[in-house]
C-alpha cells in the first residue's frame, strides 16, 4: 500500500515534469516582487524585496493560501524606469502572477501603470507619493499628501509657531507636486508669498554651502522659519551635514523631511541630525506588541539584528496582510474580484491602529511626526488623532479639488464633481 | 497656580516621610528639587518647559548637573520605584546611575530597567537658554561668548540684569562686546531717546543680522500708514544704521561665495587631478577613475572601522592606505587590460566602463548597496566664526588646503623625482625614451598607478562631503573630465585654473539661477569655450601635441 503511493506519487512528479509545466503551477500562486535590486534606487528597493519574502515564508509556514503554497517571482528592473514597464510585463504576461508588490520612485509607478492597466494586473504600491492619480489596478499603501505633508506643515505652524517657510526639494515630480500643494495649502493659511521660498537642486547634490547660507538668511529675518524637505535620499546626509557646520540647528530652524527614515540614517553620521524632524506614518521606535513581533521576526528573518524597520516595509506587511485577507474573502486569486473585494478590508497596523482600504484605493494610515534621536531613531512628539484616510486628489490644488476617486459606486479614479463626467484613467 | 496648588498638596505628606527617615538627611531645598524633577516623569512638553524654568530657578546646587543630564539626554527614572537619575554616558548597559541630589555614583542599572525622560526641539532652547545662566559664571571665555549670544535671543528684565552685572565683572574684550551689543539692543525698547540713540550708535558698528532685525524693526510702518517709531531723531539714526550694516553685511557675503566657488572648485580639482595624469599625460579614457575614488571612500570607511577609538587620526591614516589601495587597482588595471588596448581609445573606454561597473557591483557585494557611515571627526566639523556675518565651515577650509598640498605634492613628484621624469619622458616622446633606456612598460603601470591612487585619495575628501556608497563614483566622474578637457589635456596646471575658475562661476551663479540651471549654464559655457578653443586652457604645446 505504502509503496504503490510513492510509485503514484512519482508518476504524478514525472507526469509533471514531462507533460506542462503549468500543473506544478497550479500548485502554488505566484506573488510577483518587483524592486530595483541593483542601480541607485538598490539602496532602498532591496529592503522591500527581503520584507516581502519575508511575509511569504511566515505565510507559507501558517500553510500558505486557499490550501496552495505562495511562490515568489523576483525580477530586478535595475533603477531603470523603462525595465520597470518591461519586468512588469514578463510577470503578468509570462509568470501570470495573481499580485505583484513593487515600485518606489514615482517615476517608475507611472512607467507600470500603462502595463498593469492593459493585463489586469494589481499592483500594491508601498512608498509615500505626491498623489493625483488613482488606478484600478494599484491600491497605494504609502502615504498620499494629505496623510504626510499637510499634517506635517500643520504640526510645525500650531505647535512650533512657524511663520516662514523653506521648501527645498530635489527636482523631480514628487517634491515639485507636493510643493504645489504645500504652497496652495499654505496660502490659504494666510502665509504671505514673501515668507514661502521654493528651491529645487539636482538628484544627489552633495554642495550645499550657498543653499544652506540662503536659507541661513532667509531664516533670520525675524520670524520663526522651518524647512520643509523633500529632498530625496542620498542628497540629504550633505545638506544635514552642512546644516550642521553652519551651526544651524534644528532648534533655530528645524527641517522636517519626508524621505528620511531609519533605514537611510541607518548610513549616517546621526551626530548633528538630532531635533531634526520627519513625518511618517510608522517608526521603528513605536513601542506596541505588533511592532516587537515584527520587527523581531525581521531580525530573525535578515539574521542581522543591527537591521533597520521602516515606514515603507509598514505599508508592505499591511499591503500583503490585506491582499490575503481579499483573496480569503473572494476564495480566489482571479484579480478582478481580489480587487472587488479589497475596499472596505480592514487589517492591523503595527503601531495599534487599523489600516482599512478606501474606496479611492487609498488607506487609512495614523501620522506620527518624529524627532532624530542621537541612536538614528526618531522619538516621536506628535501624533495624528487617529487614522486619516488616504485622499488621492488634492483638496489644495484648483485642478484636482473637484475631482473624486471612487471604485466602488463610481467606478472611477478621476470623477469631476461638478461636470460630472469620468474623464478616463488620466488626468492631465 | 492650580497645578502649583495640586503639587503642594503632595509635597506636605512627602516631607512628613523624609522627616522620618534621619538616613538620607535633606534638607527641604532638596525635597522640592526632589519632587520638581519628578514631576518631569509625566509631564507633556510644554509642562516640561515650566518645570525645567523651575528647577533653574530653584538655586539648588545640583540644578545644572540635572539639566546638563536632560538636555544630553541622560536622564531616566527607574521603572521599579520612578526615582530619577543622571546616567554617567548614555548607550551603555548596565547604565551607572548618579544621584541627582548628591551628584554621586549611585549604582548600576540594566537599560531596560530604566526610561529615559525626553526632550524635544522646544524643550531643549528652553534648556539651553536655562544653562546659559549657568555659563556666565564659567571660568572659560568662550563658554561665557556662548551664554551670552545664547541669552541675546530672549532679552527679559532678569537677563538684562544679569548681563548688566556681567558687565562689571567681565574682563575678557569680544565676551564684554557682545554683552554691550546685548545691552544696546535692551536699551533700544527704553523711553530715554539719548540711551537710545547712544544705544544705535554702539550697534552701528555690528554686521549681526540679529542687529540688522531689531533695527530695521524701528523703520516699520503701522498698518494706518504712521511711523511704529514716533521720535525722528532716533528712526534717522537707524535708518543710517541699517543701511551701514547692509553694506558690511553684502561686502561679507561677497567673500563667503568666493569662499564657497574656491571649496567647490577645490573639490573639482582633487577629482580631475588624478585623471590629468591618466588622460592627460597618458591618453587614456578611464571610465572606473569614479570608481577608484569610490575605493578611496570606502577605504577610510575600513580604516575608521579598524580604528574606532581614533577618529581624528583614522582620516589622516586613510590617506596613504587610500592611495595605495586605489594605486595598486590601478596599476593592476593597467597590466591586465587597459595596456593591450595602447592607441585603441573606444575599446578602452568600453573595457574601462565594464571595469567600473564590476568594482562597483563588487563593493555592493562586500558592503551591501546601502550607505556606509564614515564619521566626521570634530576638528571637521563646525565652522571658523570670523565674525558676526561671516563664517567658513572647518572640513571645506580643510579640503582646500588639502587640495593645494596633493597638487603641490604630484608637482613635485613631476618635476623633481627619477619617475616623475620618466613619466614626462615616456609622455612626451615615446619611442625615443624607449631609445634611451626607459622601461617605458613600466613606467606606463606607474604612471597609471600615481594617477588612480591620486583618486583614490580624493575619495577620501569626499567622504567628508558625501554619501559613502557604491554609486559615488558615477556623481563625479563627468565633472572631472570636464575640468580637465576645460584646463587643457595634458597640463595639470590648467586642471587647477580650469576646476577653480568653473567653482566659481558655477557659485557666482548659483544664487540667482538656482542649483540646477547654474550647472547648465556652466555646462553650457563650457561647450562654447571648447568651441572656441578645442585644446582648452592650456592647450600641450611642441611636438608631443601634434601626433596625438
Amino acid at each position: 500500500m505504502k509503496s504503490k503511493s510513492v510509485f503514484t506519487t512519482a508518476c504524478l512528479l514525472v507526469a509533471a515534469h514531462v507533460f506542462s509545466k503549468g500543473a506544478v503551477a497550479q500548485d502554488t500562486i505566484k506573488v510577483g516582487v518587483l524592486h530595483s535590486l541593483s542601480g541607485t534606487m538598490a539602496i532602498s528597493e532591496t529592503t522591500l524585496k527581503d520584507t516581502i519574502l519575508m511575509m511569504i515564508d511566515a505565510q507559507n509556514k501558517k500553510g500558505g493560501l486557499l490550501g496552495k503554497k505562495l511562490e515568489p517571482v523576483v525580477v530586478d528592473p535595475a533603477s531603470n524606469w523603462p525595465l520597470f514597464a518591461e519586468k512588469a510585463a514578463q510577470l503578468l504576461e509570462k509568470d501570470k502572477v495573481a499580485v505583484v508588490f513593487g515600485c518606489w520612485t514615482s517615476v517608475s509607478r507611472k512607467s507600470v501603470l500603462p502595463v498593469f492597466e492593459k493585463d489586469n494586473g494589481l499592483l500594491f504600491y508601498p512608498v509615500q507619493y505626491e498623489g493625483e492619480e488613482s488606478s484600478k489596478n494599484v491600491i497605494y499603501t504609502g502615504a498620499a499628501p494629505n496623510q504626510q505633508a499637510i499634517p506635517a506643515v500643520d504640526y510645525l505652524m500650531k505647535e512650533v509657531g512657524v511663520k516662514r517657510w523653506v521648501l527645498e526639494g530635489t527636482d523631480y515630480v514628487y517634491p515639485r507636486t507636493t510643493n504645489k500643494i504645500l504652497e496652495a495649502y499654505l496660502k490659504l493659511k494666510g502665509v504671505k508669498p514673501e515668507d514661502i521660498s521654493i528651491n529645487y537642486t539636482p538628484f544627489g547634490n552633495s554642495d550645499w554651502q550657498t543653499r544652506v547660507a540662503a536659507i541661513k538668511k532667509f531664516g533670520s529675518a525675524g520670524k520663526k522659519t522651518a524647512v520643509v524637505s523633500t529632498i530625496n535620499g542620498d542628497a540629504n546626509v550633505p545638506f544635514y551635514k552642512e546644516l550642521g557646520n553652519q551651526k544651524i540647528s534644528a532648534e533655530d530652524i528645524p527641517v522636517v523631511a519626508f524621505s528620511v527614515g531609519e533605514e537611510e540614517l541607518s548610513g549616517v553620521d546621526t551626530k548633528p541630525l538630532v531635533g531634526e524632524l520627519a513625518a511618517w506614518n510608522y517608526f521603528e521606535s513605536i513601542s506596541t506588541p505588533a511592532n516587537k513581533a515584527f520587527i523581531s521576526q525581521w531580525h530573525a528573518f535578515i539574521k542581522n539584528p543591527k537591521r533597520t524597520t521602516n515606514d515603507p516595509m509598514e505599508a508592505h506587511y499591511i499591503g500583503f496582510n490585506l491582499w490575503v485577507k481579499a483573496v480569503q474573502k473572494a476564495k480566489t486569486t482571479d484579480v478582478t474580484k481580489v480587487i472587488a473585494a479589497l475596499p472596505g478590508l480592514e487589517t492591523p497596523n503595527l503601531t495599534g491602529g487599523v489600516a482599512k482600504v478606501l474606496p479611492n484605493h487609498h488607506i487609512t494610515k495614523p501620522v506620527y511626526i518624529g524627532e532624530v534621536k542621537a541612536d538614528g531613531q526618531f522619538n516621536v512628539v506628535w501624533k495624528s488623532a487617529g487614522e486619516v484616510p488616504g485622499d488621492a486628489w488634492s483638496d489644495y490644488l484648483p485642478g484636482s479639488k473637484d475631482i473624486e476617486a471612487d471604485w466602488v459606486t463610481l467606478n472611477c479614479g478621476n470623477y469631476n464633481k461638478v461636470t460630472k463626467k469620468c474623464s478616463g484613467q488620466n488626468y492631465k | 497656580m492650580k497645578r502649583l496648588l495640586r503639587g503642594a498638596q503632595w509635597l506636605l505628606p512627602l516631607l512628613a516621610l523624609w522627616a522620618v527617615l534621619p538616613a538620607t538627611a535633606q534638607s527641604p531645598n532638596d525635597a522640592t528639587f526632589l519632587s520638581t524633577l519628578g514631576e518631569l516623569r509625566e509631564a507633556s512638553y510644554s509642562d516640561k518647559e515650566n518645570i525645567v524654568e523651575r528647577l533653574s530657578q530653584s538655586g539648588h546646587p545640583s540644578g545644572r548637573a540635572v539639566l546638563t543630564a536632560l538636555l544630553e539626554d541622560r536622564l531616566y527614572f527607574r521603572n521599579s520605584d520612578q526615582k530619577v537619575f543622571i546616567v554617567k554616558t548614555a548607550g551603555e548597559d548596565p547604565l551607572s546611575l548618579i544621584d541627582p541630589l548628591t551628584l554621586k555614583s549611585a549604582g548600576s542599572t540594566a537599560a531596560d530597567q530604566l526610561t529615559q525622560i525626553g526632550t524635544n526641539n522646544g524643550l531643549r532652547r528652553v534648556l539651553r537658554m536655562a544653562l546659559a545662566h549657568f555659563g556666565l559664571a564659567s571660568p572659560d571665555a568662550s563658554v561665557r561668548l556662548d551664554a551670552v549670544r545664547e541669552m541675546m535671543q530672549s532679552l527679559d528684565e532678569p537677563t538684562v540684569a544679569l548681563l548688566r552685572h556681567q558687565m562689571a565683572v567681565e574682563k575678557d574684550s569680544s565676551v564684554k562686546k557682545e554683552i554691550a551689543t546685548g545691552l544696546a539692543l535692551a536699551a533700544l525698547d527704553g523711553t530715554d531717546t539719548k540711551a537710545r540713540l547712544q544705544a544705535i550708535a554702539t550697534l552701528k558698528d555690528s554686521v549681526s543680522q540679529d542687529v540688522r532685525n531689531r533695527l530695521a524693526l524701528l523703520l516699520d510702518k503701522s498698518p494706518d500708514g504712521g511711523f511704529v517709531e514716533t521720535n525722528e531723531q532716533v528712526r534717522r539714526a537707524a535708518a543710517t544704521a541699517v543701511a551701514s550694516i547692509d553694506r558690511s553685511r553684502a561686502f561679507y557675503s561677497g567673500i563667503e561665495t568666493l569662499f564657497f566657488g574656491l571649496s567647490l572648485g577645490s573639490v573639482l580639482v582633487l577629482i580631475a587631478m588624478g585623471l590629468a595624469i591618466t588622460f592627460g599625460v597618458m591618453g587614456v579614457i578611464n571610465m572606473a577613475h569614479g570608481e577608484l575614488m569610490m575605493l578611496g571612500a570606502y577605504t577610510t570607511y575600513l580604516v575608521q572601522v579598524a580604528m574606532p577609538g581614533h577618529i581624528g587620526i583614522s582620516i589622516l591614516a586613510a590617506i596613504p592606505a587610500a592611495f595605495i589601495i586605489a594605486g595598486l587597482t590601478g596599476v593592476l588595471m593597467e597590466r591586465t587590460i587597459i595596456r593591450f588596448l595602447y592607441g585603441r581609445p573606444l575599446e578602452t573606454l568600453l573595457a574601462t566602463f565594464g571595469v567600473s561597473l564590476i568594482l562597483q557591483q563588487s563593493v555592493r557585494s562586500i558592503f551591501s548597496a546601502l550607505n556606509r557611515s564614515v564619521v566626521t571627526p570634530d576638528w571637521m566639523s563646525g565652522s571658523l566664526r570670523l565674525n558676526d556675518a561671516l563664517a567658513i565651515t572647518y572640513n571645506r577650509l580643510y579640503i582646500v588646503i588639502f587640495t593645494l598640498i596633493v597638487f603641490a605634492v604630484v608637482m613635485l613628484v613631476l618635476r623633481r623625482t627619477r619617475i616623475g621624469l620618466d613619466i614626462r619622458a615616456v609622455s612626451q616622446n615615446r619611442a625615443m625614451a624607449k631609445a634611451m633606456g626607459i622601461r617605458t612598460e613600466w613606467v606606463d603601470a606607474m604612471t597609471f598607478g600615481l594617477g588612480s591612487g591620486i583618486a583614490g585619495v580624493a575619495g577620501v575628501a569626499l567622504s567628508q562631503l558625501t554619501n559613502v556608497g557604491p554609486n559615488l563614483g558615477q556623481a563625479y566622474i563627468i565633472d572631472s573630465f570636464l575640468v580637465v578637457v576645460f584646463g587643457g589635456v595634458g597640463n595639470l596646471w590648467g586642471s587647477l585654473i580650469g576646476g577653480m575658475s568653473m567653482g566659481i562661476f558655477n557659485k557666482l551663479l548659483e544664487p540667482y539661477a538656482g542649483a540646477v540651471l547654474a550647472k547648465i549654464f556652466v555646462l553650457v559655457a563650457l561647450i562654447l569655450f571648447i568651441q572656441i578653443r578645442p585644446r582648452g586652457l592650456f592647450p600641450p604645446a611642441g611636438r608631443a601635441s601634434e601626433d596625438k
